[in-house]
Order: structure tokens, then sequence, then C-alpha cells
């Protein structure tokens, strides 16, 4: 029986030949934004106060390039600091001593309740609350000291800055990830008989990173554009060296262009890195990443055959 | 000769929710012993009892003549330590309803994870074993597969091997197929059933009325936190002598079989 039916399922195989739907509105859509994209890029290339020209010209100058080194060092050292006592803070915050994670509770209140830009301007005026930092005894005497001025300098404080505020967030971020990976998984480590700092290392982080890294990713992206705050606290960066040098020679669209131009040009590359780090981490998901229909088929209602074919 | 299981009046509460009422029993060497009941009747507690998964609140439990999760020293109890725990477990294997295999790994890595960090195994030798033992449950072309790429049938004989792969003592097997389109259910019975050919001692929570009547060497009908009927498989699923269990197979066996 099912045989005759297959055989003339395939006899009669007729394929769909339709006309697609017309997407009018999306027509129209599209001339709208043509139009507004015209608009904008004639304004942008014909407007003489851009200064194209000088544009180009300070893109690669020396004092920018220091900057743009300094920004990504800050960058680099602060989200350092940021995941590793993030991890620390949600290890802390999950764990059954109540002292321990009221802890973190209140580390993470704490910087998290006030503003980046104050927290660097308190750690840059620390001698005003302590002038003379030490080691020692707590409630004993003090072995060695130094002058909180001398000891804080503007690299220090804006890394202390970034990077104890970026931990507070990090926390979060950790944390939520530690909690989202299945509770069967603790109890099947722990039935094989590992302990509970080796089923963290070897289990529950590798899984909750799947989690952890997209936003990861969104805070480096925005670390990278923080740093530009630290300009306050006279650290030398890229933004510090552009309004440095247009303080100087007065060409401040230019230069303001120019530390635009490379902070989207490094915010494109760490996105570029975002998407290859978070394949890595999402081996064995069920779930492939959706696929994108290709601009033809959206518009037009047919696809460029090869594009439409899976990837595997 | 010391049983690997004895258990003297259990008991053990969630809140104010009594789930073990004072459970006795006892599984000896090579022994296969059935757990059967209505779910909810405290089945899946007693057997996460025996590997301190959950803390009873009163009785002795002992596996292999150990005391479970403490030391006694005279009349007092001292609770173990987090590593102390660790270790009595590695002795205890247990497979899971829900397989938990850890997805980050394949089915190979799965298997080799406990060995390798836990018992300090050299990993050559790990992944030798592993794959005899992946072997052993039928599923040597899938080494590199990953749980997700499995299906459920196939994981769950991932999660007995990587259990086997510690060489415990007892095996503790919870609602295993319970979580397995009907097909499936087969293939990893088939296996748990040799495993007990080979004279593992298993404690098996379960629903497969045929497996147990087949494979166990006792089986216990438990219904609201307490043991109401305990025996021979033929006894207590053949001729049932108390109406709770006889109403409860009732349920479970289709008329005809």
């Amino acid at each position: 029986m099912s045989e005759t039916h297959e055989d003339t399922a395939v006899a009669e195989r007729v394929d769909i030949r339709a006309v697609p739907v017309r997407h009018y509105g999306r027509w129209v859509a599209a001339a709208i934004i043509v139009l507004l994209a015209a608009i904008v890029v004639h304004s942008v290339v014909t407007n003489r106060a851009m200064q194209w020209g000088l544009v180009g010209d300070y893109l690669f100058n020396d004092r920018v390039l220091r900057g743009l080194q300094n920004t990504l060092v800050l960058t680099a050292i602060s989200m350092v600091i940021g995941v590793v006592g993030g991890v620390l803070l949600a290890v802390m915050r999950l764990s059954p001593n109540p002292l321990t994670s009221g802890a973190a509770g209140l580390y993470i209140w704490l910087f998290r309740g006030t503003p980046l830009i104050t927290q660097l301007i308190i750690w840059n005026y620390l001698a005003q609350f302590y002038p003379r930092l030490g080691i020692g005894i707590p409630f004993g005497p003090t072995f060695v000291s130094a002058d909180t001025n001398a000891l804080i300098s503007p690299l220090l404080a804006a890394l202390l800055g970034l990077g104890l505020n970026e931990a507070a967030y990090m926390a979060e971020i950790v944390r939520g990830g530690i909690m989202s990976v299945d509770q069967g998984q603790l109890e099947a480590a722990s039935a094989l008989g590992m302990s509970r700092g080796r089923t963290l290392r070897r289990i529950i982080l590798p899984q909750a990173m799947r989690v952890i890294i997209p936003p990861t990713g969104n805070e480096t992206i925005a670390m990278l554009k923080t740093t530009s705050l630290v300009t306050v606290i006279a650290y030398f960066e890229l933004m510090n060296a552009v309004q440095q040098i247009y303080a100087q020679n007065y060409r401040i669209a230019p230069l303001l262009i120019v530390a635009a131009l490379w902070y989207l040009f490094l915010t494109s590359i760490l996105t570029l890195i975002q998407m290859v780090i978070e394949k890595r981490f999402s081996r064995g998901a069920a779930r492939p990443a959706a696929r994108q229909k290709t601009w033809g088929s959206r518009m037009l209602g047919f696809s460029f055959g090869a594009r439409e074919q899976g990837m595997t | 000769m010391t049983p690997v299981v004895l258990a003297q009046a259990i008991h053990k509460r969630f809140g104010r929710l009594e789930v073990l009422k004072g459970i006795d029993f006892e599984v000896r060497p090579r022994e296969v012993a059935c757990l059967i009941g209505p779910s909810g009747s405290g089945k899946s507690t007693l057997l996460r009892c025996i590997n301190h998964l959950e803390k009873i609140d009163a009785g002795r439990l002992y596996v292999d003549g150990r005391l479970v999760g403490y030391r006694q020293r005279g009349e007092k109890l001292y609770e173990l330590r987090e590593r102390e725990i660790a270790a009595q477990r590695k002795d205890i294997g247990m497979v899971f309803q829900r397989f938990n295999l850890f997805p980050h790994m394949t089915a190979l890595e799965n298997v080799m994870e406990a060995p390798v960090q836990v018992r300090r195994e050299n990993r050559q030798a790990a992944r030798d074993r592993a794959r005899e033992l992946l072997d052993q449950v039928g599923l040597a072309d899938k080494e590199n597969a990953y749980p997700a790429q499995l299906s459920g049938g196939q994981q769950q004989r991932v999660a007995i091997a990587r259990a086997l792969a510690m060489r415990p003592k007892l095996m503790l097997f919870d609602e295993p197929t319970s979580a397995l389109d009907p097909e499936l259910v087969g293939d990893v019975l088939g296996v748990m059933r040799r495993l007990a050919d080979d004279g593992m001692t298993m404690v098996v929570v379960t629903h497969e009325m045929q497996f147990a009547r087949e494979v166990a060497d006792k089986v216990l009908f438990m219904d609201g936190g307490v043991v109401v009927e305990e025996g021979d498989p033929e006894e207590v699923i053949g001729h049932p002598k108390h109406e709770r269990t006889r109403a409860f197979l009732a349920r479970v066996l289709s008329p005809n079989d």
C-alpha cells in the first residue's frame, strides 16, 4: 500500500512556482531611508567644518596613537580586575556563609550605587581621605607607610576606579551565569565524588560561560568607551590626547571625529572577537545560531540560491 | 557478610512534610533491590539518602559497613567534612532520571572526567577504560558526540558508563527510564540487566515492573514514606498481600499483563 502511494507521490511531484508576496510597505520604507541616508552623507561630505583632510592627518598622529595605546592598556587591565573580582564576588555572594555573601552584597551595592565618575575622583583624591597609607597590624603598629599622593598615580587611580567598579557589575553577570546551570549538574558531580571547588571549575563555570560571555563582551566594549571618563583625573588616554591637541590648535571638530573613528574601529574589532569566542563556548549547545534570511529574500521575496544553503 | 546498604529506622522530613517515616532495609553484595511505589512515596528520597545527597533526620544508614555522612565516636555523631563525604561517594555510582550528563563534554570526556579528576588516574589509562565502558553500553561509535547530539537512551547509557568508570561497589538508579521515549527504554534496561548479571550491587527506583520482576532479588513497595511490602519479586509483584500494593500494581500494569 504505502509503496504504491510513494510511487505516485514521486511521479506527480510538482514544484511550487508561486509569485512571491510583494512587500510594498518595505519598498516605501526603503525609499525613505535611502533618501535620508543621501541627505546625511551629503552633509557630512560637503561640510567644510569637518575638515576631512585634517582628520586624515591626525588619525595617526603620534600623541593620538600614544593615547590610544593607553586606552587599550586601561581597558585590558580594568577588565581583568573586573572579571577576576567579579568571579570572586559572585562565588562569595553564593556562599552559604551569610557574612561572606553579605560582604559581597555590600560591595556590589556600594560600587553600583555611586557614579563611576565620583569613584574615579575619590580614588584620585584619596589623600584627602587618607593622607598616608601603610602596612601594619590592624589597630596596632604600622611597619611601612607612604604618602598617598605619591602612591596613587593617575594610572592607579584610573585602574582602581574602573576595575573595582566593573567587578561589581561582573559579579552580577557571573552570578546569573552560575545560577543558570541546572541543579542536576551539581548533583551529578557530587555523586561522582567531585569536591565543590573542582565542580565549580570543571563543571559549573564552563557551562555558566555560555551565559556569561555575551554580557562580558558588552561590558568590555562599554569599558573601552568608559575609559574616556578618566580624562577627568587627567590620565592620558585617547580622549585626553585629543582634548590636549584641540586645546592648542582649536581644530575641535576633526579631532573629535578622529577619536570617534578610533573608538568605533576598536569596538567593531571587539564585537568580532566576541562572536568568535561565543561560538567556541557554545560547544555542545543544542540550539544553533538562528540563520538570518538574506536581504534579497526579505526585500524582494526571493533568495540567492547559494546563500540560503545551510551551514554545517 | 556486611550488607552493602543497611538502613535502620530512617526518617527524613522536608520542612513539615515527613517523607520517610522509619525505613529499614538491607542490600547484600551482588543483590539487586528495586524500589517501587506511587510518586511521592519517598523512594527517590530514600535513594538520594544513600549517597548523602539528602541528609537523614533520624536513624542510621550504613554503606559497606560505614556510616553515611557521619563518624561515630562513642554515643556521639560527628558530621563528616565535605572532602570525606566526597570520598564516600566515590564508591557509589548514581544514575539520574534526567541523565545529568555534562553538556560541554563529549561522551568520552564525560566518562573520563571523574577518574581523572577525582581518582587521579592517568589520562591515557582513563581514556582506554572509558572507551571500553562505552563499548560495553553499545556506544563505541559515539565517543566524540556531545550529549545534545545523543538520544535520551544513548545519553542514559553514557551516564551509566560514567558512573561505572569510578568502579563503584554500589550503583543507584533513580527512575533511569522514566524520561525516555518508550522505544528507547529497552536498550537502557538491557545494559542494567547485564550489569546485574555481572554481579553489581544495585538499588533501582523504577516503574518498570517487568524489569523488577525479572532482575530484582528483592522488591520493596513503598507508599506514604514507609515500606508497605518487601520480598521476592514473585511475591510482591505476583502475589501482593497488601491492599495498597494491589491497588498500585493494578494501576501500573495493564490488565492483560
